[in-house]
């Protein structure tokens, strides 16, 4: 287990050379540069020359690429060039906003997608069954952007119920020393912040949480329906066990397996959808700063933000085979 | 009011300034910059809030204006910065604008210049020093006072920036009004001149400013909230100009001061920045003036612009700026919002490369301007934001002249012109339009494109499309002189003429190939004449002989829209969005 470990750590390596040479290649493609995007796309040449001299970007680029490779093995992420915040402290800041974000959504998934799931396969091939294929392929190709929308047109513009942008009432004041709103709000013994919080997070997570939450339906299905006609349920049964008693023990546990398997690497992918659930919402995480930075060619921003997310899609996946092997010792013989 | 000379009206050589900030940010994306636009309004039109707010009646008994109360702020983005000589972004401004003054301010929904902490000033005889007398009992936030020695000791710290802060990126509106600095860094891209001679405490309450060379274009140049005072307490103690260079050699800004601490003498203090959250200011109890109404005011960074709105629309937040223009019709039709006009302030052209035969022809010129319907694509696609432009600046910049020749839509009249001239019908010309990009002068690239395309090919034209991304490839084409007929405009941030007549006709450029001493010198004449009167006759002809050479078709003046919820008054919209928020209230 351990050698496994380590191995998926070396394994990373590598990777992550890749992802920070592809990310670094990426933002020098994008058309404009930060110069353009701090002196507007008609500065003047010898303008945005200085700039371009400033930022070592005059230089050809394997020497800015070693450059930045130095830094990144010193741990220096550099300073946004438009708003002069060290990346690393602007991660910090914006982490949690995101990863508040993505459990929330996570949550509302799993919550409502598990249960989706059973009862389908419970009632196969009825209208309750189908009606949850339907809504599961709406779900899966509805995008986030609309979506997102929809719900703050019907839910805030309409009725008023709840918020449309960002994380906290503009007039509530709070510290942040966590930056997770939740946490700050418990923390400040503030639960006035707290339910306000929770609104806040409500339509975002719900938007963002919903491709998971079809994915989560129909693996859920399958799943109960492999285990409901394996030889061990018919054998409970037949011993005369009470039917609540097998769905839980004998079903729901094993057919939970493949299901957190697909949780974890949700989760990754929601790190993704992140991007425009924020923006749509206003919401000041990872994603509000990526597209920021695409803006403004912010490349300091890019290259730290989206190794940071790279860092954490590995360790994502990471944690979830290695929490299989936990849950299925099978996985380690094999 | 004092001695403000006719001179002090005269912006010589702002043009320069203003594409960029025409266009800050890059790419289609509406960013604080492309805010930047909009002229002299009138006084009905910044009342807008109030006649629009539709009486529904008495429902609503015990509304007041109220006295204090918050305002929501819908912004695009957070500001870059609230060190003001450090900004140049349309959000940084905008709270900067209510944190800070300087000498000299613009009159509020205009663009002529006005004392602020100036009360009066004077220049000496032969133009190089001007003596400025100081408000008195103008407190810093911080309490320090306000007073010669502070105007000095800031002035000698922007011409004193060093290193990094010489990047036209950090200092720009410093190297477009002053020039160099101190000691100019040959790499940093800032002019090697300076206009900045010295700065001498008289006493408290009078300052002189001496200068290189006279001048009265800098007196214009002060109204920007680039000169405005920051507290050389708070200044020192907070490190504002400590930048050192990282590994990799980029500037790493080390101060708290333009983040956390910035201190104004302004109307509005700061309060608290949660980056990404919220920016709140709040009333400046000790304020010198009329104190701001509000109690507090708050900025929201709400990039998306359907989020914007969305947010108006549940009251999330009270009024936000660069309003879609297809949204304007949403905004209209909801009782409880109102969208206030900041006046047209840019200019949508046709610009014509006469290297490309038979351009330099101006018979095939007049031939264009009575080819294109320029009415039909103003009613149809500018949302109600649209005028048409009769010449190449918009109507409230001195200097525009009504008597200039006008051209109407006459496709009969343009084949004729054509064949008189000697050409087979049809005539082949390449056209370019810009994708994926609106411009506040040009909403819809592509479709204004379609219009004018059949107008000409009903009037003696055979048009090849052509088209690119605007940047790099559109600007790089047409800017670099390989498009034979483009669109192309701009966007001022003065009342200056020269803004938009001198960026583009002052001499000849490769976007044009077009050649004319006459308007050459009545705009090189234009920029040193110092008598106001002079100046707008100067302007005047050079538009007259504009219409007549047509080296560019004008066609289009936008209004740049502002949304607020009817409960929200006293904002008046400034044609350079420079906007005051101590004047508005809120009922709740």
């Amino acid at each position: 287990m351990a050698w496994y470990v380590v191995r998926r750590f070396a394994l990373a390596v590598p990777v992550l050379f890749g992802v920070s040479l592809l990310v670094f290649l990426w933002v020098r493609a994008l058309p404009g540069g930060p110069a353009q995007g701090l002196l507007g796309e008609r500065a003047d040449p010898a303008a945005v020359e200085a700039v371009e001299r400033q930022y070592g970007l005059d230089r050809p680029v394997y020497e800015q690429y070693g450059r930045y490779v130095g830094s990144l093995v010193r741990l220096e992420f550099g300073q946004s060039i438009t708003s002069h915040q060290p990346v690393l402290s602007e991660i910090a800041r914006r982490f949690p906003a995101t990863a508040e974000l993505t459990a929330a959504a996570m949550l509302f998934a799993v919550a409502a997608g598990v249960p989706l799931g059973v009862l389908a396969a419970k009632r196969r091939q009825t209208w309750v069954d189908q009606a949850s294929l339907v809504g599961s392929l709406i779900g899966i190709s509805i995008p986030i952007f609309f979506l997102a929308l929809l719900l703050k047109y019907v839910f805030a513009v309409r009725l008023g119920w709840l918020p449309s942008i960002g994380r906290l009432d503009a007039l509530l004041s709070l510290p942040h020393p966590t930056n997770l709103y939740t946490v700050d709000a418990l923390l400040a013994g503030d639960w006035e912040a707290f339910a306000d919080v929770l609104r806040h997070l409500l339509l975002p997570a719900i938007a963002l949480g919903t491709i998971p939450l079809a994915i989560i339906a129909r693996i859920t299905r399958a799943a109960v329906l492999d285990v409901i006609s394996e030889d061990y349920v018919r054998t409970a049964r037949a011993k005369g066990i009470a039917r609540r008693l097998v769905d839980r023990r004998h079903i729901l546990r094993n057919a939970l397996l493949p299901v957190s398997t697909v949780v974890g690497l949700q989760t990754g992918l929601l790190l993704s959808g992140a991007v425009l659930t924020e923006t749509v919402f206003a919401w000041g995480g990872i994603g509000t700063w990526i597209y920021d930075a695409i803006r403004f060619r912010d490349y300091p921003v890019l290259q730290g933000g989206i190794l940071f997310l790279a860092v954490l899609f590995l360790l994502v996946n990471l944690l979830v085979d290695l929490s299989y092997a936990l849950i299925d010792p099978r996985v380690r013989y094999r | 009011m004092g001695t403000m000379s006719r001179t002090a009206r005269a912006f010589a050589g702002l043009g320069v300034g203003v594409l960029l900030l025409a266009a800050c940010g890059g790419e289609g994306d509406e960013v604080g910059g492309d805010a930047t636009g909009a002229p002299e309004p009138s006084a009905t039109e910044a009342a807008t809030a109030t006649d629009a707010a539709p009486d529904t009646g008495g429902a609503d008994v015990g509304e007041t204006a109220a006295e204090g109360g918050t305002l929501v702020f819908g912004a695009s983005a957070d500001p870059k910065t609230l060190d003001p000589p450090l900004a140049s972004d349309g959000e940084s401004l905008r709270v900067s604008e209510q944190l800070y003054e300087g000498l000299i301010t613009l009159e509020p929904g205009g663009t002529e210049p006005v004392g602020k902490l100036a009360t009066s000033w004077e220049a000496s005889g032969d133009g190089l020093e001007w003596t400025f007398e100081l408000q008195e009992g103008v407190t810093f936030h911080d309490g320090e006072p306000f007073n010669a020695e502070a105007v000095c000791f800031n002035f000698d710290r922007w011409y004193n920036f060093t290193g990094p802060l010489q990047l036209p990126a950090a200092s720009y509106y410093w190297q477009v009004i002053f020039g160099g600095f101190a000691e100019t860094d040959p790499d940093s891209g800032a002019p090697e001149e300076s206009l900045y001679a010295g700065c001498e405490a008289v006493d408290d309450a009078t300052v002189t400013l001496s200068l290189t060379r006279p001048s009265s274009a800098f007196i214009a140049g002060l109204a920007l909230p680039t000169f405005s005072f920051s507290s050389p307490a708070a200044l020192t103690e907070y490190e504002a100009d400590a930048v050192s260079l990282d590994g990799e050699g980029n500037p790493v800004y080390e101060g708290s001061y333009a983040y956390e601490h910035p201190t104004g003498t302004g109307p509005f203090r700061f309060v608290e920045w949660t980056r990404n959250d919220r920016l709140v200011i709040e009333r400046n109890p000790d304020y010198w003036g009329e104190p701001a109404i509000l109690d507090q005011v708050i900025f929201r960074p709400i990039a998306d612009n359907a989020a914007r709105l969305q947010a108006l629309q549940s009251g999330e937040i009270d009024g936000y700026d660069l309003v879609d223009p297809q949204d304007v019709p949403t905004i209209e039709e909801d009782p409880d919002l109102v969208i206030l006009d900041r006046p047209a302030f840019n200019i949508g052209f046709l610009g014509i490369n006469q290297a490309f035969p038979p351009m330099e022809d101006l018979a095939v010129r007049q031939a264009l301007i009575h080819g294109i319907n320029r009415q039909a694509v103003i009613d149809n696609l500018y949302t109600g934001r649209g005028e048409l432009a009769k010449e190449l600046m918009p109507p409230s910049v001195f200097g525009y002249a009504d008597d200039v020749p006008t051209y109407d839509f006459d496709p009969e009249r343009a084949q004729q012109i054509l064949t008189d001239a000697g050409y087979d019908l049809p005539v082949e010309i390449e056209f370019w339009y810009p994708t994926d990009v609106t411009r506040p002068y040009l909403p819809d690239p592509q479709r204004t494109f379609e219009s004018f395309t059949s107008d000409l090919e009903q009037s003696g034209f055979s048009v090849t499309p052509r088209s690119a991304p605007w940047t790099p490839d559109y600007l790089d084409a047409t800017l670099g002189g390989q498009a034979q007929l483009y669109f192309m405009g701009q966007t001022g941030d003065f009342g200056d003429p020269d803004t938009f007549l001198g960026t583009f006709f002052r001499e000849e450029r490769e976007m044009f190939n077009w050649s004319n001493e006459e308007v050459f010198g009545l705009l090189q004449e234009g920029l040193l004449e110092d008598d106001q009167d002079a100046r707008i006759e100067l302007y005047q002809q050079a538009n007259r002989l504009l219409m007549e050479e047509l080296p560019a078709i004008p066609f289009a003046h936008s209004r740049p829209a502002l949304a607020f919820r009817t409960n929200v008054e006293g904002f008046v919209p400034s044609p350079v969005t420079l906007e005051d928020f101590s004047t508005v209230t809120v009922t709740r």
